[in-house]
C-alpha cells in the first residue's frame, strides 16, 4: 500500500519536473537545459521574498511564477532565439546559462540545510494505515490540476491551439498566420512557469539546494524521452512507469539505485524503442 | 533623390590558397614559409612555453591545460566531424584517470605503463559502455551523455568502491620535471596533427558523412555505428589519456575527477577557439585555462564566467578565434564600391 501512495506522490512529482520540458521541446524542439536551473531559481526567489522581503507566502509565489516566467522568455528572446535550429548552438547555450545560472547561486552563497520553504499546510493524515502528509497530498492534487488545466488550455484557447498548431506542424501554423517566433518565447514563458511551480510545490518537502537542478534536469529529460519528446500526454504517463520503478527499485535494492533507475530507463527505451512511448514515426527518423 | 555609395567587403584568396586547398605545388621559400610558419609558430611556441615561465606554478598551469587541450580536441572531433556532441567530457577524465590509479595502486604498474593502459583500455570502456546510445544523435546523445559522468560518480558515492568519497590515494607522481611537463605537451601535439591528418583521409570522410547524412552512408553500405564507435574510441582515448596523466600529477584519484569543469570548459574553449578547426579549441584553452587560475579566488564564479563567455561567443561571434584568424591570414580584404 505505502509502494502504492508513494509510488503515486513520486511519480506526480516526475511529471512537473517533466512537463515544462516537454512543453519547450514540442512547440520549439529546443532542448532546454536549463530547465534544472530555473527550478532551483524560482526556488530561491520565492526563499528571497519570503525571508528577505517579508512578503505573504502566496504573494510570494504568485510573483516567483510571473518572475521566472519571464526570465524563461527573456532566456529565449535575447539568447536563444539567435540560435534556434543549429542543434549543437541550443544545447550547448541552453546549458551553459543553466551552468551559470546555477553555479552563481553557489557562488552566491545558497548552500546549506537553512533554504528551507514552509509547506503550504503542516501536518500529516492516515491514509489505509500510512501516515501521509499534507503537502504531498496537496502535490498530487495539484499536480493532477495542473495536467487538466493545461489539456484544457491546450484544446479551447487560442495561445494554447496556436501552441499546439506549432508543435504538430511549424510551417502549417505560420502559414495561418501564427507568430512562431512569439509562440516560442510563450511556450518557453510557460515552461519555466512550470518548472517554478514544480518547485514551489516540490520544495517544501525538503531542503533548496543547488545540486537539485541537475537531478531535475535529468529526471525530466528521462521521463520526457521515456514518454517521446514532445509528447505531453506521453510525459505524464512515462512519469507514472518512472516513478514506480524508482520506489520500487528504494524499496526492494535501496535508496542509492534510484537515479541508476532514470539513465537505466533511458537507455532501455533508447534501445527498444527510440521514439519512445508516445513518440511520433517521424521523431524516429531524426533521432535514429 | 541621393545616391547612397554602398560598399562591400570583397575577399579574395592568396596565391597559394588559390592554386589548391589541399595538394600544395611549391614555388619558393616564401611559398613555403607561408604555409609552414602557422605550424612552427604553433610547434615550437607550445615547446618553449614551459622554458619562458619562470615557476613551477605556471609550469604545472601549462600541463594542466594541455589536459583540457586534449578534452576539448576530442569534443571538437566528435561534435563536428562525427556529429555526436559529448557534455560528457568528465566521463572519460573519470574513467581514464580512475584506470590508472588503479593499475598504480593496486596492482603497482609505473606511470609510464599506467598512462598507456589508461588511455587504450579506458577508450574501449568508454566506447562499450556509451555503446547502447551511439544511434542517438544530436540532442539525444548530448542528454545522455551529460548523465554518464554524474550517474558514475553517484555509483562510486553509493557502492563505496574505490575509495569511495575518500578517492584513491599514494599514486606515483612523474619521475622528473622535464618529463611532466613535455609528456603532455609532446602527446598533445601528436595527437593534434594526427586528428588533423586522420579527419582528411578517407574514413574522416565518411565520419563527415555520418554527421551530414548518415541514410546516404547506410545507403553506401557502411556500418553507422561502427564508423561512430570507432570515433567515440579515438576521442574517449584522448580523454582518457589526459585523466590519467592528470591523476599522476595531482597523485590522487577522486569523485571530483567527474566535475563539471572537465565537461563545460573544453566545450567553451572549442567555441571560443572555433568549432571544427581542431586547433582552435586547442588555442582556446590556452587562453582560458590561465585566466581560469587567475580567478581562482572566486570558486565557482569560475564556472558562471566560462558559461557567459560561452554564450556571449555562441551569439555574437559564433565562427571563432581560429576561423576568424584562418580568413586573416589567407585573404586579402579590400572595400570596393557596388
Amino acid at each position: 500500500m505505502d509502494i502504492l501512495i508513494y509510488g503515486t506522490i513520486n511519480s506526480v512529482a516526475l511529471a512537473l519536473y517533466a512537463l515544462g520540458f516537454a512543453m519547450v521541446y514540442g512547440v520549439s524542439r529546443l532542448p532546454n537545459f536549463a530547465h534544472g536551473a530555473l527550478y532551483v531559481l524560482s526556488g530561491f526567489i520565492t526563499w528571497t521574498m519570503l525571508n528577505s522581503l517579508g512578503l505573504p507566502y502566496i504573494v510570494s509565489i504568485v510573483l516567483t511564477l510571473i518572475i521566472t516566467g519571464i526570465i524563461g522568455a527573456m532566456i529565449y528572446q535575447f539568447v536563444l532565439i539567435r540560435v534556434r535550429g543549429m542543434e549543437i548552438s541550443e544545447i550547448i547555450a541552453s546549458y551553459a546559462i543553466g551552468l551559470a545560472i546555477l553555479e552563481g547561486l553557489r557562488w552566491g552563497g545558497f548552500r546549506g540545510v537553512n533554504y528551507t520553504l514552509p509547506a503550504f499546510i503542516a501536518g500529516s493524515t492516515n491514509i489505509a494505515g500510512i501516515s501521509v502528509d499534507y503537502q504531498r497530498l496537496l502535490v498530487v492534487a495539484i499536480g493532477a490540476a495542473v495536467v487538466a488545466v493545461l489539456w484544457l488550455f491546450t484544446h479551447y484557447t487560442r495561445i494554447g491551439l496556436a501552441l499546439r498548431g506549432m508543435a504538430q506542424d511549424e510551417r502549417a501554423a505560420m502559414m495561418l498566420g501564427i507568430d512562431s517566433d512569439l509562440m516560442a518565447v510563450v511556450a518557453m514563458g510557460f515552461g519555466s512557469m512550470l518548472a517554478a511551480l514544480a518547485a514551489i510545490l516540490l520544495l517544501p518537502l525538503g531542503n533548496v539546494v543547488v545540486e537539485a537542478g541537475y537531478n531535475v534536469l535529468i529526471l525530466a529529460i528521462a521521463v520526457c524521452i521515456v514518454g517521446g519528446l514532445g509528447s505531453w500526454m506521453g510525459a505524464v504517463l512515462a512519469a507514472f512507469l518512472i516513478g514506480f520503478a524508482q520506489i520500487l527499485t528504494v524499496v526492494y535494492l535501496g535508496a542509492q539505485y534510484q537515479m541508476v533507475v532514470a539513465i537505466f530507463a533511458i537507455i532501455l527505451t533508447l534501445i527498444l524503442k527510440p521514439s519512445g512511448i508516445f513518440g511520433q514515426q517521424k521523431e524516429l527518423e531524426e533521432r535514429v | 533623390m541621393a545616391i547612397t555609395t554602398q560598399r562591400r567587403k570583397e575577399r579574395i584568396d592568396r596565391g597559394i590558397n588559390v592554386r589548391t586547398e589541399g595538394i600544395y605545388a611549391l614555388m619558393s621559400i616564401k611559398e613555403l614559409s607561408y604555409l609552414a610558419a602557422p605550424r612552427l609558430v604553433l610547434i615550437v611556441g607550445l615547446l618553449i612555453l614551459p622554458l619562458l615561465l619562470p615557476d613551477m606554478y605556471w609550469k604545472r598551469v601549462i600541463t594542466i591545460t594541455c589536459i583540457y587541450a586534449f578534452l576539448a580536441l576530442s569534443f571538437d572531433f566528435l561534435a563536428h566531424f562525427v556529429g555526436l556532441v559529448s557534455l560528457g567530457g568528465a566521463f572519460f577524465v573519470g574513467i581514464g584517470g580512475y584506470l590508472a590509479a588503479i593499475a598504480n595502486t593496486y596492482w603497482g604498474f609505473p606511470p609510464w605503463l599506467t598512462i598507456p593502459f589508461a588511455a587504450l583500455v579506458g577508450g574501449a570502456v568508454c566506447t562499450l559502455l556509451l555503446f547502447p546510445c551511439l544511434p542517438l544523435r544530436g540532442v539525444y546523445f548530448a542528454i545522455v551523455s551529460l548523465m554518464y559522468p554524474l550517474f558514475s560518480a553517484r555509483v562510486i558515492e553509493a557502492l563505496d568502491i574505490f575509495g569511495g568519497t575518500d578517492g584513491i590515494m599514494g599514486i606515483d607522481g612523474f619521475s622528473n620535471h622535464f618529463v611532466e611537463e613535455y609528456a603532455p605537451l609532446g602527446l598533445l601535439l601528436i595527437a593534434l596533427f594526427a586528428i588533423r591528418r586522420l579527419v582528411t583521409t578517407d574514413f574522416g570522410l565518411v565520419l563527415r558523412g555520418v554527421k551530414d547524412n548518415d541514410q546516404a552512408i547506410r545507403a553506401s553500405g557502411m556500418n553507422v555505428t561502427f564508423y561512430k564507435s570507432v570515433a567515440v574510441y579515438i576521442a574517449s582515448t584522448m580523454g582518457c589519456l589526459s585523466g590519467a596523466i592528470l591523476v599522476h600529477i595531482y597523485m590522487w584519484s577522486g569523485i571530483s575527477l567527474f566535475a563539471l569543469d572537465f565537461s563545460i570548459l573544453p566545450i567553451a574553449a572549442t567555441v571560443i577557439g572555433g568549432s571544427g578547426t581542431l586547433i582552435g579549441p586547442v588555442l582556446g584553452c590556452f587562453i582560458l585555462v590561465p585566466i581560469s587560475e587567475l580567478l581562482r579566488d572566486f570558486g565557482t564564479l569560475r564556472i558562471v564566467f566560462y558559461a557567459l563567455i560561452l554564450v556571449g561567443f555562441i551569439i555574437f561571434r559564433s565562427e571563432g578565434l581560429m576561423v576568424w584568424g584562418q580568413r586573416k591570414y589567407h585573404q586579402f580584404e579590400r572595400w570596393t564600391q557596388i
